[in-house]
């Protein structure tokens, strides 16, 4: 059977893959950013699963208004970096696990979710900038990829609540799924921020601490935090974090072993928040 | 009945839901496709002419000629959409957001040094900083 052996959360800032890919890690600014990813990419040296379920969100990239799926899951054999606007970013295409993936749809939407199956599309800086940050610049990926993207963008996303609940959904698919496949399920986005209006800017780094904490020991409650307190709290784009929440459902009942947290202020106009937790 | 909208008491905040997205929708399709080469070549070339082909507002073409991304928001659009007009003109996402409130870039680059915009004040309009 298939296991779900770890989580991996982390915000998926589009600065970050750019600093990347134009050889500026090593500048002062982004030095601190890619420090804190360092002890990540050798645990996943080390941990490398068969395939990632990864949770992002797409930025008006692959969806624009014509179509505004809450849920949609990648079925696809591959899928292409996207061109955002500045040409696609020089990183390996994206591998998928078509079978797993129709696997998880059958499960997910007999448990009531109604998800949308995407068997064509391109993958943005939501899905490949957390693929650079824990593997580095490879000649390809070192697994398959499931690509799950959520509507963060417009009003009203899915509550806490809801997505901690399809991650419960999703745990129980890949666990009846019928070949021994390690997965790891990777929630991104986040943490505090704002790219809109007057507000613009806004961080809140005693905000983002304390749902990290509660995230790795009560998610059960944090579930439940209205989408008002992430808006107020943590910008109108910090309500990204809804799909950290979808990963931490689909971990064990069981509290985690955190292998590694990371916080910093700022990559751009956004707080970086990273965890790695291990089921037990 | 009115739905909850709890959310209109945030400052400096425009919420992209279901009735922004409503009237910003060929506001935010022009910004899409601006992922096109030849879309941005003939945008540049003659952006009134080419904001003519959609059916926007007058408010809305206006706001886009202006560059005021406030306006922008304000009449349906959404910050991921018009960055690709931000792109288009060669300016990067912190410029645009910087325009937004009022700073220069330089300005608004070292607030985000400093840890950000605090939350202290700007949690509920009229609150006292």
């Amino acid at each position: 059977m298939a296991k779900i052996t770890a989580s991996v959360y982390t915000s998926h800032v589009p600065a970050i893959g750019a600093a990347l890919d134009n050889g500026k890690a090593a500048e002062p600014y982004w030095q601190p950013v890619f420090k804190g990813y360092e002890p990540s990419k050798v645990w996943m040296k080390e941990n490398t699963p068969d395939v990632i379920f990864l949770v992002y969100n797409d930025h008006a990239t692959a969806f624009s208004l014509d179509m505004i799926p809450t849920f949609a899951i990648g079925c696809a054999e591959e899928y292409q970096p996207a061109d955002e606007g500045w040409g696609p970013r020089p990183v390996p295409v994206v591998k998928g696990h078509p079978e797993l993936a129709a696997h998880i749809a059958q499960s997910v939407i007999q448990d009531d979710f109604d998800l949308t199956i995407v068997n064509k599309m391109d993958v943005d800086h939501g899905l490949t900038v957390p693929l650079s940050v824990m593997c580095g610049q490879p000649q390809a990926w070192p697994c398959q990829v499931i690509p799950f993207a959520v509507n963060v963008v417009q009003y009203p996303v899915p509550s806490g609540r809801r997505c901690y609940t399809l991650g419960r959904a999703i745990r129980k698919a890949v666990e009846s799924f019928d070949a021994p496949l390690k997965v790891q399920i990777w929630g991104t986005g986040g943490m505090s921020h704002q790219l809109q209006g007057p507000r613009a800017g806004l961080i809140n780094q005693p905000w983002d601490n304390a749902f990290l904490d509660q995230l790795i020991a009560d998610p059960e409650q944090l579930s439940y935090k209205p989408h008002i307190d992430y808006v107020r709290e943590a910008g109108s784009e910090g309500i990204e974090l809804v799909m950290w929440l979808i990963a931490r459902g689909a971990m064990s009942e069981r509290a985690p072993k955190v292998v590694h947290r990371f916080y910093h202020v700022p990559a751009s106009n956004t707080a970086v928040g990273h965890l790695i937790l291990e089921n037990t | 009945m009115a739905l909850d909208k709890p959310y209109q008491d945030v400052p400096g905040t425009t919420i992209f839901d279901a009735e922004q997205s409503r009237k910003g929708y060929h506001l935010n399709q022009f910004c899409m496709s601006l992922m096109k080469a030849e879309n941005r070549q003939r945008f540049k070339a003659n952006e009134r002419a080419y904001l003519d082909e959609w059916p926007m507002t007058e408010e809305q073409k206006q706001a886009v000629l202006a560059r005021d991304l406030n306006r922008c928001i304000a009449s349906g659009g959404n910050i991921y959409f018009l960055a690709k007009i931000g792109a288009t003109d060669g300016k990067s996402f912190q410029y645009m957001a910087a325009s937004m409130t009022g700073m220069t870039q330089e300005e608004y680059a070292q607030m985000m040094l400093q840890g950000g915009r605090s939350p202290k004040g700007n949690r509920y309009r009229g609150e006292q900083k």
